[in-house]
């Protein structure tokens, strides 16, 4: 069946629906990781998102659950330039065509994803529109489009009760603000319990259980929105409990501390995002989802000061707590998808639990 | 890390001549990584045997030589030129070997040199192979289970233990040589007997085999900080058991998961980061099909093959940045030259699909083995970018130059289903083909999974292929059908075949409905940012990319496709240089090639590149693009030249002699009428259609007669023929390689063979100097040694060449480049072949001479005359040096390839060597040659009838030289009854000890053997050369290489004299 994408500029993209036949408006964002494609479309970070894949061809080694990175998929829609027409891997266990329309997530192949790209880079992250149906007018569609926006997605995506992952380490409090498994895994596996708690959980409350220390996750939206919770973490800060986080809860902590966020023109998602570590002058290839960024201007210097920076375009990648045990990274240590070079931080922040005590 | 200011001067190692698994990716690495350091302000030291090569360039180094890749070589040279540091990694297999005899020697800490780019102990890790294997053991990286073995019973006794089949892997060879898998003990033997020998430290690996597991490379690259980054990795669609130089292979990988990519990338960064490496390193992995076990093959700590394909495939420059690095800077702080935004230390990510094909010589040698494996056998390849993977393999094999343009050109339906299945076992070049016509026959996937071990993820692509041939054969030919098949990349002839439609109504029906080519570019990084690097694909179904600009003239510039024998380097050597000399004329340049290898094809050449097909249709679709003021065909070889009618009928102007002057070349009837008119003898011939025409001509002129077909390189299908036998047989093979051309018959004339390339104006002719061939006429000019200046030609013959060249030139109305070839007779002088192009010589000429003769041409073809460019017209002055360019052979890659010169070119590269004296430069050719005799000072002579007189003089001669000859029956009667000592053997065929035995014991340096004129029918001939080959002895098959060996045996000089090609000038 036939499907069109429109953006908010009156660009239409013609092609073939995917998925869903259903009709979806979100923003649209591209992703240029060229493997990985079921861990981005379930990174519960692209909630209120539609992504498109630059990389052309799409589904080649199937579905494996095991890879799933949250229980299902978040992403509005996808848009890619070629599905697979079979999987083959050893571990596929179903095709991408069957786990799109099994999750009912609406969907586009056939168009020209470059082009698409193109536009989102010079014009600027946008919404659009997914949809079977041709429009004749699309100024109608287009006031829809102009007027969505991406709101709730935390609470949307959290989990809804806290859980356990045992160990024998470190007692380390996670808190889920739409969190990527393999950041829960990636502790686990280095021995830490692993308690997951939802997003808009007490800070009193985590700090009650006593932990060695706490893990502020990625999540989706604009970081800005999320006043309850950075009012929470305002009391974490305090508490003296080393603090690791990843992406919205950087952005999160950053602004619990008075420094300000904003909006990239089209954001870093991929897995080919370069960081250097001022202190070192290291460069790690880095996998990366954002679209905010935290301005390094608001930062009160006597509070934290930067600590990796994106090599490409100068952005903030990292921050250091000053007097404090809190580091935190825009960018995904996690991988999954993209290159685990940084994982050796979830080592530092368990030597940081360590010394602490 | 800034700049390590203590570099000032620096030694580069080129690779030296092309072979197979050496080939001119290094050229474009050593030319890329020169330029980088020379924007250092680097005074950089060329050492290269290579003259074809564009890194030999004055503009490309400060200082050139020519020579001998040798240690000698190299420890004369840092005493002379005293380099402060060495970059090794940039020569291949070769560049690394000398840095390390070099270092072992202690000889590169006495006189202060430091290695850059690598450490001696980085390269032992990497290349020594219990090194290697404890290294891996270290980091925790899996190698298969193997031992090294230094003689052939611990060879066996562990191949036992590991268990049969199991991998056979020489230490420091190249391309794999001499290696192989072996199933049994018989195999086994005799895979070790040999790659013992052709190994430089006499050991060869023992391995698992792993055979059928995914093939995958990574490039990876760090810095002297210790960053690291991935550059590409890429997915062998043959798995493990073919070598990845003869593999199609496609990148990024297609079916690996994120986990598995994510794995390997990580072990490959391990690796780099243990071995220390500062530059960029190749690792191969074979992966488990069905679980995530995987083992090392093979670590190239060094610029190759697969890095070059890597740069291509990425737009990352990985040799230029490899330089910086050597000079002390950081991924971080160097620019990425595509964005000119981002800079070095990131991944390029692609967003579109690479395959590379390799181009197999099996046109050029048809008796040999076709089947592939560790050995690699491809001479070039060639590489294609699309969306879409179909469309991908479907443009590179119609890149590869060897009639086949879909999945339909080699015809397997003539086998039975039985037939199929088996020639689906075997692994050779044509394995698609057969696959596809499995798929035809309803084959499963799975079943052509069981047998190939190719994934059923490309298996399903080529379904589809096979799937749009079936829905195009049965029409109608919709404008959906045709936009899906345009899609995956059909070219308009083949769906004309299929479809019996037009070709003119497909392209009507294409561009009514706007199917037609969208351009792409390739910016590292998926569109991310904006790029500057204009680097074009096509792609059909999208929108196009590339602006057309306008302002200065715009020519294009038609490159020479994958190398191959009788087309190699020379012509990318000629293409960059026009294109330089073009823009220096104030034209905005395009270059359209599609062969990843070469310097022609990096993406700051030219001001455009297109990696495109050389079809007419493909390169139409840049011409509707770029409507260009000009196409200049004469420097792309062949390649180019055939593309001349199609340009014409598109409406570019072609730049410099026009194509009617180039068909009147060809043409037999209007080339003699050509010739004829300026009064030119040529030997007498005709040119017919069929066998008995042919053996009419035959008798007509009398035999030996020269067949061959017209359009052709390097002089396919060329034979001499004795008989209306021979006749037969050659224009069987002729039609076998589908000729649409006519075949030319002509008087076989016994003489010395005389070279001339020139450039002409329309008026006057400049010629830089005449080259004479050591072998008599009838050994193709390719193969044959060359000479300048001619040494034994008189005065009046040269002014008779001089004199023939201008009347040819003016009368074909050259503006441009043409060479010429002549038999001289006596004083007679005949005109065997012309071509109003740019030919082998001319890189090897411009050199020699000091002229510059690419630029010259291409000046003239703007419209300058030779007069006003500083030149006075007719033939140069002769240079100070004597010149000999020797050419280099890859028998002992090619089974069953028959190593007996004649008119068809079977070398694939050449190496110089320059000198005061012309023994010295013979000496210093054979030497970069790779022949260096004597080691056992034995030999064997066996002659045909007609040479036994001639051979005895040279058998003396090598007496002389304390060599022991063996000959058979026959030629030793000759020789002793002429005073040369000849030991009798026994043929083949009789009882042991016979001339088998004798080669196969290693003590044979040289066999001089002269095959009876004709096609070879002699069984016993080709054993032995064949056996002589590949146990690594010297083989000439023609006695005028004898005798030039044994001259420069003879003054082999203690000490030799280095020229520096930088500061040759014509008198």
């Amino acid at each position: 069946m036939k499907a069109f994408l429109i953006l908010e500029d009156g660009t239409i993209f013609t092609g073939t629906s995917i998925g869903s036949t259903r009709e979806v408006i979100s923003e649209i964002v591209f992703n240029t990781s060229m493997t990985g494609y079921l861990e981005v479309l379930t990174d519960p970070s692209y909630a209120g998102q539609a992504v498109v894949m630059t990389y052309p061809l799409i589904g080649n080694y199937g579905i494996c659950h095991d890879d799933m990175e949250s229980l299902k998929p978040w992403p509005d829609g996808y848009i890619v330039r070629e599905l697979s027409r079979i999987p083959s891997n050893f571990r596929s266990e179903d095709t991408i065509q069957h786990f799109l329309e099994e999750n009912d997530i609406p969907g586009i192949s056939g168009i020209d994803t470059r082009a698409l790209t193109k536009i989102l880079r010079e014009k600027g992250t946008m919404n659009g529109m997914i949809t079977t149906k041709e429009y004749s007018d699309l100024s109608e569609p287009i006031e829809r489009m102009k007027a969505y926006s991406v709101t709730g997605v935390v609470k949307k995506t959290t989990c809804k009760e806290k859980y356990v992952l045992p160990g024998d380490g470190k007692k380390v409090a996670l808190l889920d603000l739409g969190a990527k498994k393999n950041i829960a895994r990636s502790l686990n596996e280095r021995g830490c319990q692993v308690t997951v708690y939802p997003a808009t959980t007490a800070a009193e409350e985590i700090l009650a259980s006593d932990p060695d220390g706490i893990m502020l996750s990625n999540g989706p939206g604009d970081p800005k929105e999320c006043t309850d919770i950075i009012e929470e973490i305002k009391k974490l800060y305090e508490s003296d409990v080393p603090i690791f986080a990843i992406c919205l809860g950087h952005q999160l902590m950053a602004l619990a501390n008075g420094a300000d966020t904003h909006k990239l023109k089209y954001g870093h998602r991929g897995g080919n995002h370069p960081v250097k570590d001022l202190e070192t002058g290291r460069v790690y290839i880095s996998s990366q989802n954002h679209g905010y960024v935290v301005d390094t201007d608001t930062l009160d210097p006597s509070v934290a000061v930067p600590a990796f920076v994106n090599v490409n375009d100068g952005t903030n990648e990292g921050l250091k707590y000053v007097g404090k045990n809190i580091f935190t990274v825009q960018y995904h240590p996690e991988a999954c998808p993209g290159p685990e070079d940084s994982g050796y931080l979830f080592d530092k922040f368990i030597k940081m639990m360590e010394v602490d005590r | 890390m800034p700049k390590n200011n203590d570099i000032k001067k620096v030694l580069v190692l080129g690779s030296g001549p092309i072979v197979i698994g050496q080939a001119a990716e290094f050229d474009y690495a050593g030319t890329q990584a020169c330029r980088s350091l020379k924007e250092e302000g680097i005074e950089v030291v060329l050492l290269n045997s290579n003259p074809a090569t564009i890194m030999t360039d004055k503009d490309i180094a400060d200082r050139v030589y020519i020579e001998p890749l040798t240690v000698e070589v190299v420890e004369q040279l840092i005493m002379k030129e005293k380099p402060d540091s060495i970059l090794p990694t940039l020569g291949g297999q070769a560049g690394l070997n000398l840095a390390m005899e070099l270092e072992d020697a202690g000889f590169l800490k006495k006189h202060n040199v430091r290695l850059i780019g690598t450490t001696a102990l980085t390269i032992k890790k990497a290349e020594d192979r219990e090194m290697f294997k404890e290294t891996m053991e270290k980091i925790g990286e899996p190698v298969a289970p193997s031992d090294i073995v230094e003689n052939v019973e611990d060879g066996l006794r562990i191949a036992e233990a590991i268990g049969y089949p199991v991998v056979l892997r020489p230490a420091y060879t190249l391309g794999g040589s001499g290696g192989g898998i072996a199933r049994d003990p018989e195999q086994c033997r005799e895979i070790l007997e040999n790659g013992l020998r052709l190994s430089r430290v006499g050991q060869v690996l023992v391995e698992r085999c792993i055979a059928g597991w995914k093939e995958i490379e990574y490039e990876v690259m760090r810095d002297g900080a210790g960053n690291v980054i991935t550059v590409c990795n890429m997915e062998n669609i043959d798995p493990v058991g073919v070598h990845t130089g003869d593999s199609i292979v496609v990148a990024p990988s297609q079916t690996l998961g994120d986990k598995e990519y994510q794995m390997l990338r990580t072990s490959a960064l391990k690796i780099i980061s243990e071995l220390g490496i500062t530059g960029g390193c190749n690792v191969q992995y074979a992966l488990h099909p069905e679980s995530f076990e995987y083992c090392v093959i093979e670590v190239n700590p060094r610029v190759s093959r697969s890095s070059a394909l890597a740069s291509k495939a990425t737009g990352y420059p990985i040799a230029k940045v490899a330089a910086k690095i050597a000079l002390g800077y950081t991924l971080d702080e160097i620019k990425n030259a595509v964005t000119k935004k981002t800079y070095a230390s990131f991944e390029p990510m692609l967003d579109y699909c690479v395959v590379k094909m390799p181009r197999l010589p099996f046109d050029k040698f048809i008796s040999a083995k076709r089947t592939l494996g560790t050995q690699m056998k491809a001479t070039g390849e060639v590489m294609s970018i699309c969306t879409n993977f179909e469309g991908g393999l479907m443009k590179a094999i119609r890149s590869l130059e060897q009639h086949v343009d879909c999945l339909l050109s080699y015809d397997f339906s003539h086998l039975n289903d039985e037939e199929l299945t088996e020639q689906l076992h075997v692994v050779d070049d044509r394995r698609i083909w057969v696959i596809a016509e499995a798929l035809r026959r309803g084959f499963t996937y799975e079943q052509i999974h069981e047998i190939t071990r190719i994934d059923v993820w490309f298996i399903d692509k080529l379904a589809i292929l096979v799937e749009m041939e079936n829905a195009l054969k049965k029409g109608p030919l919709t404008v959906e059908l045709l936009r899906e098949a345009k899609r995956i990349e059909f070219p308009d002839n083949v769906i004309s075949r299929l479809t019996g439609v037009s070709q003119d109504e497909i392209r009507r029906m294409r561009k009514e409905n706007g199917i037609v080519a969208a351009f792409k570019m390739v910016d590292t990084c998926a569109a991310e940012f904006a790029a500057e690097t204009p680097y074009y694909y096509s792609c059909f179904g999208s929108e196009n990319e590339a602006v057309e600009t306008s302002g200065r003239k715009k020519v294009l510039v038609l490159g020479s496709g994958p190398i191959r024998i009788g087309q190699g380097i020379e012509f990318d050597f000629c293409s960059v240089h026009s294109t330089w000399s073009f823009s220096r004329e104030g034209y905005e340049t395009i270059i359209v090639n599609n062969n990843p290898e070469t310097v022609s094809t990096d993406f700051d050449i030219a001001d455009k590149l297109y990696f495109e097909p050389l079809t007419p249709e493909d390169v139409e679709s840049i011409v509707d693009v770029e409507k260009p003021d000009g196409a200049v065909v004469q420097f792309g070889g062949q390649t180019a030249i055939k593309l001349t009618e199609a340009l014409m009928k598109m409406g570019v102007p072609i730049l410099g002699t026009a194509a009617e002057d180039v068909d009147a070349a060809e043409d037999r009837e209007l080339f003699d009428r050509i010739l004829e008119e300026c009064e030119i003898p040529r030997p007498a011939g005709h040119t017919v259609f069929t066998a008995e025409e042919a053996k009419k001509a035959a008798n007509e002129l009398g035999y030996p007669v020269l067949v061959r077909p017209s359009y052709v390189l390097g002089g396919q299908g060329m034979q001499i023929a004795i008989s209306d036998q021979d006749i037969d047989e050659f224009i069987g093979i002729i039609n076998q390689i589908a000729q649409e051309h006519p075949i030319l018959v002509d008087k076989y004339i016994v003489g010395k063979e005389i070279e001339v390339d020139a450039v002409c104006d329309g008026e006057d002719i400049l010629i830089p100097g005449i080259m004479e061939h050591i072998e008599r006429a009838g050994v193709h000019s390719g193969d044959s040694i060359s000479v300048y200046p001619a040494q034994s030609i008189s005065q009046k013959t040269k002014e008779t060449l001089v004199e023939y060249t201008r009347r040819l030139a003016r009368a074909l109305h050259v503006k441009g480049m043409i060479n010429i070839q002549f038999i001289v007779s006596g004083e007679d002088v005949y005109v065997i072949e012309v071509n109003p192009r740019s030919s082998r010589t001319v890189p090897y000429i411009s050199k020699v001479t000091g002229i510059p003769i690419v630029p010259l041409a291409t000046q003239v073809i703007c419209g300058h005359k030779i007069k006003e460019l500083g030149y006075k017209p007719g033939l140069q002055p002769e240079a100070d040096y004597i010149a000999v360019k020797m050419p280099v052979f890859s028998f002992e890659k090619i089974r069953g390839a028959d190593v007996n010169l004649g008119p068809e070119m079977k070398s694939t590269g050449e190496c110089l060597g320059i000198a005061k004296t012309f023994n010295e430069a013979l000496y210093k050719a054979f030497a970069g040659a790779g022949i260096k005799l004597p080691k056992h000072k034995n030999m064997i002579i066996t002659v045909k009838d007609s040479d036994k007189e001639e051979i005895i003089d040279i058998a003396r001669r090598f007496q002389a030289q304390g060599y022991k000859i063996f000959s058979t029956a026959g030629t030793a009667k000759a020789l002793n009854a002429n005073g040369v000592k000849a030991l009798t053997v026994r043929k083949l065929e009789q009882e042991s000890p016979n001339l088998l035995d004798l080669i196969l014991g290693h003590e044979i340096d040289l066999v001089i053997d002269t095959p009876p004129q004709g096609a070879d029918r002699s069984r016993d001939g080709f054993i032995i050369r064949r056996n002589a080959i590949e146990t690594g002895v010297t083989v000439l098959t023609s006695l005028d290489t004898a005798a030039a060996l044994v001259t420069s045996m003879e003054n082999r000089a203690k000490e030799l004299t280095l020229i520096d090609i930088a500061t040759v000038k014509n008198a």
